[in-house]
This record gives structure tokens, C-alpha cells and sequence, in this order.
């Protein structure tokens, strides 16, 4: 196995050297024309830019709703529609259905698909029952459902072609993320962090379902997908069992590192990124070493799955900052040279940018200045600790050991920004990032492991940063330079992905349930709308008829209606009980809707 | 694994055998202690709270257990989300019998309107060897005995306790 795996890495690098590889023209070209919006992000970039410019800055102050749609479904929605041609495809949290709307016949359901499931999967969702959209290639609708079944629907029918199973819910694994669909092949991740899932990324022949290649995020190297030799870290090659090396005994085995996040793809490099979740348990005592590869960003060859370079942000996570955020690729100029780069805005707070060919490091800097648990990355390239964030004593929980309770720690478990994805414009070179503005109390204790139990670990609180208010920023970020450009504050977290629009106007969505344009430069409101509930989904834009039209899902929930929805902290009388301690069901309540609009007439 | 349900399932049988109505939650005044654990006149587990705030053991003990295996679905200090009841709430008519046995078996709630599931945690030695510790805990929420804060000051870990939760864990 190890020599075919070998010979075809081999195969796929000539490739490479050769000139790029045959990407997936179809949806390649299809991504490229800006009235449609065919994958999860928009592009393979996962820049969520749109090159419409109807809406401009000068006039989405006239917005007006177009029309809505409701999903029949309460919980949180994440994610957000796909749009080709007139067709518009919409998925729900559990049940997962998928409704197909005809835009050129007044948004007339075309047909709807909803799976059969076990309900028992419901409570081995760690955070409500979300799911963050379906792919589309080859003339098939793909969802992943709840159970973590893959299907693959005829999307003019919604008849189902194939079904395949990625994991077993029964054992605390389920799906929430959306599949990237990459050449002849349907990539998907899996969730269960908090069950102690051995997660993977997974890619199944689009044509067949049939499983192509599954690539673990810890364990032997076969299994991993890593070549000793030629997969690099840090500009170094990693070696024989570089995850099993950083794991006592079998724990690997009941790991984590889940892969419950966005996926990106370069069809230059035929490279896919994506970064792997929290090592299982929470309590970092329990699992000594790095915990490789949880917490890490992986770039691997689409076709076969090998790692070709890998950069662990969080070694030996102590607060569950999760590595799973959107990789969002990019080209400019850094220092005068064109480069080719990858920006990640982890859960620990900082934004890295990297060389997105080599997985050189080039920036991390922090993305919100209330981050405290590390003083930073060590950059020096020479020194042992090379990469490494350096953990200030005070907050590491492993340090200050199991049945303390760590105050003060920023951000909090939910990071400084979950998975709600950012947005990148060319026109302004910055990235639009919505962020969470949290800290936390953390004191880790001892559990023991259940095949399908919660494997938790740690007790937490949270609430803003001391002497704040706000539990959320919309910041605009440089990532050459690591600054933050400007920040607008929002009194919830931001839970919502970010638009960027050839207009010159961002759009993002709050946790009341307000979906707002800000302008691109300078972060100005320009209009805001408050639609029937909550937004934790991202927003889209798409041309129908010759107009553009701005879509968005609102029904809050997720780990946001958590904590959140309870409110983070005491409302403590001498607090006044207003303001940023206020809980947000004083704002909003549940309901599965999706809001477009337009200019007027 | 099987002895932990056995011993949940014994423990709701002798609990319902006593009391008939689950809306009749008892007054929560602890009356006697034995090891560390306060009971109220029927015997139930319950909370004890200082003059000075220093809560039993359980309550302590409790709020850990809560925030590592309950707040994910039922919310921050027991406040509930937007999936799941606030159990400071369910705790004002919830007996003790009934709060063992939702927690040992689950239990659905699937309609058209809506899916919650509680899963069954008869097997889940982290919740299974600390339902007294929960219970104790969400009593103490329900009654407004402690508040949406981490419990300041607490009694000490007693040696008996110690013991169970060992052989209980099985560790």
C-alpha cells in the first residue's frame, strides 16, 4: 500500500511540474461567471467575492426586500444557498431538507428532498443540529446529512443517484459541513470533537459515491496520508509517525481533530486546504504531547490525498481553539514579490498568512488585541521553537493543572471567530472578518471515554473582555501586514459569512438578526434590515433577470444560541442589565427563513 | 458499564416507590447530612448553602459536571438554548425520580414542530457516577440558592465520596 500510495504522490507531483493539472473545468468556468453562485464559497478561493457591482455603496441604502422564503425548519441555519441558472438550491438544519427553486418562475419549489433519520443522531450534534450547505458538479445536488450520509440528488429532480455513509453516529460522529466537489471527486469532512472521533477528510467518486481516498487527522502515517519524506512542515520534511510520536499510547485513536470546517482549493497547485479541530478530551492533562495533527492546516493533493505540507497553529490545544476556520486563497504582493498565499483566522485568535505552495509562515498576528493566552508566534526561523505560539503560563490550562479554574482567558472556547467565513475583496486587498470578542474561564478535569458519550472534560464560562460590552467586531484585516483596518463593533458575536461585493460594499449578518452593508474602505454603515430571527448563516449574492440580488438564511442557533441565548453572564442588577449583558432572546427568536433583496425598481 | 445503569435504574424504582406526584417538588431544606451529602425531610438529595456562600460538596461538584456534559444542549447555568429547556426551570416541578430517570434513559420529543432528543447517560460513566452531583446542583439553580456564578467557596471533597466516585469510575 505504502509503494502505490508513494508511486502515485510521485505521479501527481510530475504532474505538477509539468504544468497544472486538468481541473474541474466545469464548475471552474461556472464559478467564474458572477450571476451564479455554484459552491459553498463562491470560488474555490473562498474569497466570497462576487464581481456584481449593481449594488454599490451609493445606493444599497435603497435596499429593499424582494422577496422570503421560510424553511419550515426552527433550528440554526448556517451556510447559505447555491445558485445556477434560474435554479436556486436551499438546505435546512435537521431534517436536512433541500429545497430546488425556480427564480425565473417566482421562486416556485421545484422540488424538495428530505432524508429519513434517526433522530438519536440529534443529541450527538455538539452544537445544535446545523449544516452549513449542499455542492453541486456533474449535474448533482450533494448533501451531507446529519447522519452523515452522502447523497448525491439528480438537481433537476431531486431524485437521489447514490448514497454513501462517512462515519457512525452511534459513536458520536456526525455531519454539519458542506462537500467541496473537486474534479471527478466529492470531498467531505466530519464532525464529533467532543465524542473523541478519529476525524478525516473523505473524497467518494462523484459519479459512483464510491470512496476514493480518506485521509485521517492522526494515527499511522499510512492512515494520514503522509509521506515521511516529501510531506513538509515548516520547510522540513515531518518524518516517520510524526502523529503517533505526539500521542500517549493508542489515544490517537479517540483523537479528535475533526474537519467540520470550509475546504479551498487551488486548481493551479490541485492542492485542497482545510485545517482539523480540537484534540479529544478538553482536558489537555489527559492527552499529553503535541497531539499531531489536531489544530492543524493541511494542504493536500486533491486526486490522491497526500499531504504535501501541514502547519500545526495550536500544539497541545488547552482551551479548544479548534483549527477548522475557512483557508481563504489569495495572490499578492508581499514585499514586492507576487505570491501565492493562504490566510487563516484561527479560533486562537490569530490570522496567519501563509505561502500557500510551500507552507512557508508568514504572518501571525492577532486579529483581536484582547487575545492573551500567547504573546505570539516565534517567527525566528533558526530557532527551536520555530512556529510554535509561545502560551503565557497564567492561562495554560495544562500548566495550572486539572480541577483549577483559569480565569481571564481570551478568546474563549468559540475563538476569537468560529466557522462563520470571512470575505476577501482585490478591490480593497483586505479580508472582512467577523469575529467574536470573548473570554472564558476554563478548569479542566479528569472524564473517561464512551464509545458515542460526550468525551468534554473541562468546565467553562463566558463572557466580554473585561470592562467591555461588545461580544462581537466586524474588522477589516491586511494580511500582509497582520494590522487590523478598521472595527465596527457589534454587541453579539458576528455569526454570519461575510460578502464582499465588486460594488464596494460588504455585507454581514448579527445574531438580532440584522443583515447589514457596510462600505468596503471605511466599514460605514450604509443600511441594515432586521429580518425574522437571528443570523448565523453567510450571505450571497447572485444576478437574476438582469438584477442583483443579496440572499441571506436568518434562524439563529448553533453554538451561538447556546451560550448566547441564555446571555453570557449574570445580568447583575448594578449592571443595569442592558447593553451587552442583555440575552439575546430579548431580540430574537427561532425560525428558519431566508430574506433576498434588490434595488427597487 | 452495566453495574453503573443497574445501580441508576435501582435508585429511580426506590425513588418513585416514594413519592406519587411529580409536581409536588419538596420543600429543599436540607434536614440531615451524612458524609459531605445533605438530604431534605424525605430523603432526597439536596443543597446546602452557608451563610457565607460556601455550598456543599454536590453543588460544586454539580456546576462542574453541568458545564462539562449539559451546557452544550441545556445552556450556561442551567439558562437552557435554543434546542433544549432551562433546567433551572424543569428542576422547580421535576422530582428526583423523574430527573434520574430522564437522565438514565433520554427522552424524545419529535414532532413536525420541532426534534429534541435527549440521549440516554445510564452508560456515561461522567454523567452516571454524578447524578446526585447534578441533581443537587440544579436544585440549587431552581430554587435561586446559587446563582449564574461559579460557586466561590465550597466544602471539601470527603473521603467517602472520594471512595464511590473511584470505584465508580472504575479508575
Amino acid at each position: 500500500m505504502r509503494k502505490v500510495l508513494f508511486a502515485t504522490w510521485v505521479g501527481a507531483m510530475a504532474a505538477f511540474a509539468a504544468g497544472p493539472a486538468a481541473a474541474n473545468d466545469e464548475l471552474n468556468k461556472m464559478a467564474q461567471n458572477p450571476k451564479d453562485w455554484v459552491m459553498p464559497a463562491g470560488n474555490y478561493a473562498n474569497t466570497r467575492y462576487s464581481k456584481l457591482n449593481q449594488i454599490t455603496a451609493a445606493n444599497v441604502g435603497k435596499l429593499q426586500v424582494a422577496w422570503t422564503f421560510s424553511t419550515g425548519v426552527l433550528r440554526g441555519h448556517e451556510g447559505g444557498p447555491l445558485i445556477i441558472g434560474n435554479m436556486m438550491y436551499v438546505h435546512t438544519p435537521f431534517p436536512n431538507k433541500v429545497y430546488a427553486l425556480d427564480l425565473s418562475k417566482d421562486n416556485q419549489i421545484v422540488w424538495k428532498y428530505e432524508p429519513k433519520q434517526d433522530p438519536n443522531v440529534i443529541p450527538v450534534m455538539c452544537c445544535d443540529t446545523v449544516n452549513r450547505g449542499v455542492a453541486y458538479g456533474d449535474g448533482k445536488i450533494f448533501l451531507h446529512q446529519a447522519d452523515t450520509t452522502l447523497v448525491a440528488l439528480d438537481a433537476k429532480t431531486g431524485k437521489v443517484e447514490w448514497t454513501v455513509k462517512n462515519g457512525d453516529p452511534s459513536k458520536g460522529a456526525t455531519g454539519t459541513s458542506a462537500p467541496l466537489v473537486v474534479k471527478d471527486k466529492v470531498l467531505i469532512g466530519i464532525s464529533g470533537g467532543e465524542f473523541g472521533v478519529q476525524c478525516h477528510v473523505t473524497a467518494y467518486d462523484m459519479k459512483t459515491g464510491k470512496q476514493a481516498w480518506r485521509a485521517f487527522s492522526e494515527g499511522p502515517d499510512d492512515q494520514i496520508k503522509f509521506d515521511p519524506e516529501k510531506t513538509m512542515a515548516l520547510g522540513k520534511p515531518v518524518g516517520k509517525d510524526s502523529s503517533l510520536a505526539t500521542w500517549q499510547g493508542d489515544q490517537w485513536k479517540i483523537g479528535g481533530g475533526c474537519t467540520w470546517g470550509w475546504m479551498s482549493y487551488d486548481p493551479a497547485l490541485n492542492l485542497v486546504y482545510y485545517g482539523s479541530g480540537n484534540p479529544s478530551t478538553w482536558n489537555p492533562k489527559q492527552r499529553p504531547g503535541d497531539n499531531k495533527w489536531s489544530m492543524t492546516i493541511f494542504a493536500r493533493d486533491a486526486d490522491t490525498g497526500m499531504a504535501k505540507w501541514v502547519y500545526q497553529m495550536t500544539p497541545h490545544d488547552e482551551w479548544d481553539y479548534d483549527g477548522v476556520n475557512e483557508m481563504i486563497l489569495t495572490d499578492q504582493t508581499v514585499n514586492g514579490a507576487p505570491r501565492k498565499l493562504l490566510t487563516h483566522f484561527d479560533r486562537n485568535g490569530l490570522g496567519y498568512t501563509l505561502d500557500r505552495v510551500t507552507g512557508e509562515l508568514l504572518v501571525a498576528d492577532k486579529f483581536d488585541p484582547k487575545v492573551n493566552w500567547t504573546t505570539g508566534v516565534d517567527m525566528n526561523k533558526s530557532s527551536p521553537t520555530y512556529g510554535r505560539p509561545k502560551v503565557v503560563d497564567q492561562y495554560s490550562t495544562d500548566k495550572q493543572g486539572e480541577d483549577h479554574n483559569n480565569k481571564g482567558i481570551c478568546p474563549a472556547a468559540l475563538g476569537s471567530k468560529d466557522e462563520q467565513p470571512g470575505a476577501y475583496s482585490p478591490d480593497t486587498q483586505l479580508f472582512y472578518v467577523p469575529t467574536n470578542h470573548v473570554c472564558m474561564d476554563y478548569e479542566p478535569f479528569k472524564v473517561s471515554y464512551t464509545a458515542g458519550q460526550p468525551y468534554v472534560g473541562a468546565t467553562l464560562s463566558m463572557y466580554p473582555p473585561p470592562g467591555e460590552s461588545n461580544m462581537g467586531n466586524f474588522i477589516a484585516w491586511d494580511g500582509k501586514t497582520g494590522k487590523i483596518v478598521w472595527s465596527n463593533k457589534e454587541q453579539f458575536s458576528v455569526w454570519s459569512g461575510a460578502l464582499a461585493t465588486a460594488g464596494g460594499v460588504v455585507f454581514y449578518g448579527t445574531l438580532e438578526g440584522y443583515l447589514k452593508a457596510v462600505d468596503a474602505k471605511t466599514g460605514k454603515e450604509l443600511y441594515k434590515f432586521k429580518t425574522p430571527s437571528g443570523i448565523i448563516g453567510n450571505v450571497t449574492t447572485y444576478e437574476q433577470g438582469g438584477k442583483q440580488y443579496i440572499a441571506v438564511l436568518s434562524g439563529v442557533g448553533g453554538w451561538a444560541g447556546i451560550g448566547l441565548a441564555a446571555g453570557l453572564t449574570d445580568p447583575t442588577a448594578g449592571l443595569g442589565a442592558v447593553g451587552g449583558y442583555a440575552a439575546l432572546s430579548n431580540y430574537t427568536a427561532l425560525g428558519g427563513a431566508m430574506t433576498v433583496f434588490a434595488l427597487p425598481q | 458499564m452495566r453495574n453503573i445503569w443497574f445501580v441508576v435504574a435501582a435508585m429511580v424504582f426506590a425513588a418513585s416507590g416514594g413519592i406519587a406526584c411529580a409536581e409536588d417538588v419538596a420543600d429543599p431544606t436540607a434536614v440531615k447530612s451524612e458524609d459531605g451529602k445533605y438530604f431534605d425531610k424525605d430523603g432526597n438529595p439536596t443543597f446546602k448553602v452557608a451563610a457565607d456562600g460556601t455550598v456543599d460538596w454536590y453543588t460544586y461538584s454539580g456546576y462542574r459536571r453541568y458545564h462539562s456534559e449539559c451546557h452544550v444542549c441545556h445552556g450556561p447555568d442551567g439558562m437552557g438554548s435554543s434546542y433544549a429547556p432551562a433546567l433551572k426551570d424543569s428542576l422547580k416541578t421535576m422530582s428526583y425520580a423523574d430527573f434520574l430517570g430522564v437522565v438514565a434513559s433520554g427522552r424524545k420529543n419529535v414532532s413536525t414542530a420541532q426534534e429534541n432528543v435527549m440521549p440516554a447517560f445510564g452508560d456515561n460513566p461522567n454523567v452516571a457516577c454524578y447524578m446526585d452531583d447534578l441533581y443537587v446542583y440544579l436544585r440549587a439553580r431552581a430554587n435561586d440558592a446559587v446563582g449564574r456564578v461559579r460557586p466561590a467557596k465550597h466544602e471539601d471533597k470527603t473521603d467517602a465520596y472520594a471512595k464511590a466516585e473511584t470505584s465508580c469510575m472504575g479508575k
